[in-house]
């Protein structure tokens, strides 16, 4: 068990300016196959990646890529920390966010949460504690 | 003139310098990831009352909508779309873009 190491994604950019986010998701996805201690991590403009109501059929072009999100439960990937500053700076609070849930094995399989709203401080004890950090 | 902003607020400060270069009557269009500064109470509100006092705001509907602030947008942003956007462009006399 002790070849298991912390990783931890950094989001830190808006979803669809640049194309880091959805890169983000792809490495997340794939990595999730390889039975990993993964948290994602949504700080600075990265949070608006996880805002409810993305709608790309106004013209846009864009392929909206946020209902992806939802899947991360089904990955194992339930522990997406959200910082509380950067939402506020934003105007947003949590229940702007979209509602990313997993079942809980250790829970008979109860839904809850994978949203985990952290302070700033909070946010540097987390990332002290990674093995491995990926940022975007 | 017609200010068009397409970078995020909380990234650059295109925003910022372009409301503080603006004269009274602009006109101001946000696209992109430019669209966040249209959001109603964020970090950004005092630069977006300025440029709202100084002229009218604009937001493209289409990338308001993707990224999902629809809800969010300040009292008094008025969303056009693709053919508002030519519009608002040859109506001004001139277009200045803040990359």
């Amino acid at each position: 068990m002790s070849d298991i190491k912390k990783f931890l994604y950094v989001n830190r950019r808006a979803p669809y300016g640049t194309i880091y986010a959805l890169e983000s998701l792809e490495v997340v996805l794939i990595g999730a196959a390889f039975d990993q201690d993964v948290s994602l991590l949504f700080t600075d403009d990265g949070v608006f990646q996880i805002k409810k109501d993305q709608d790309t059929n106004q013209g846009s072009g864009f392929k909206n890529f946020s209902s992806t999100y939802k899947a991360l439960g089904d990955y194992d990937v339930n522990k997406l920390y959200v910082e509380k500053e950067s939402l506020e700076e934003r105007g947003l609070t949590v229940d702007d966010l979209m509602e990313l849930t997993y079942e809980d094995e250790d829970d008979d399989w109860a839904e809850k949460s994978s949203i985990r709203l952290v302070s700033r401080a909070e946010v540097k004890a987390l990332m002290e504690e990674q093995d491995v950090i990926l940022s975007f | 003139m017609l200010h068009i902003v397409n970078k995020s607020p909380f990234e650059k400060n295109s925003f910022a310098s372009c409301v503080e270069h603006a004269a009274d009557g602009s006109a101001f269009l946000l696209i992109e990831d430019g669209v966040y500064a249209a959001i109603k109470g964020s970090s950004v509100a005092d630069a977006l009352g300025k440029a709202m006092a100084m002229g009218k705001v604009y937001a493209l509907k289409s990338d308001v909508a993707s990224r999902g602030i629809q809800a969010k947008l300040a009292d008094g942003i008025e969303q056009v779309d693709y053919a508002g956007f030519v519009d608002l462009v040859t109506t001004n006399d001139r277009v200045q873009s803040w990359l």
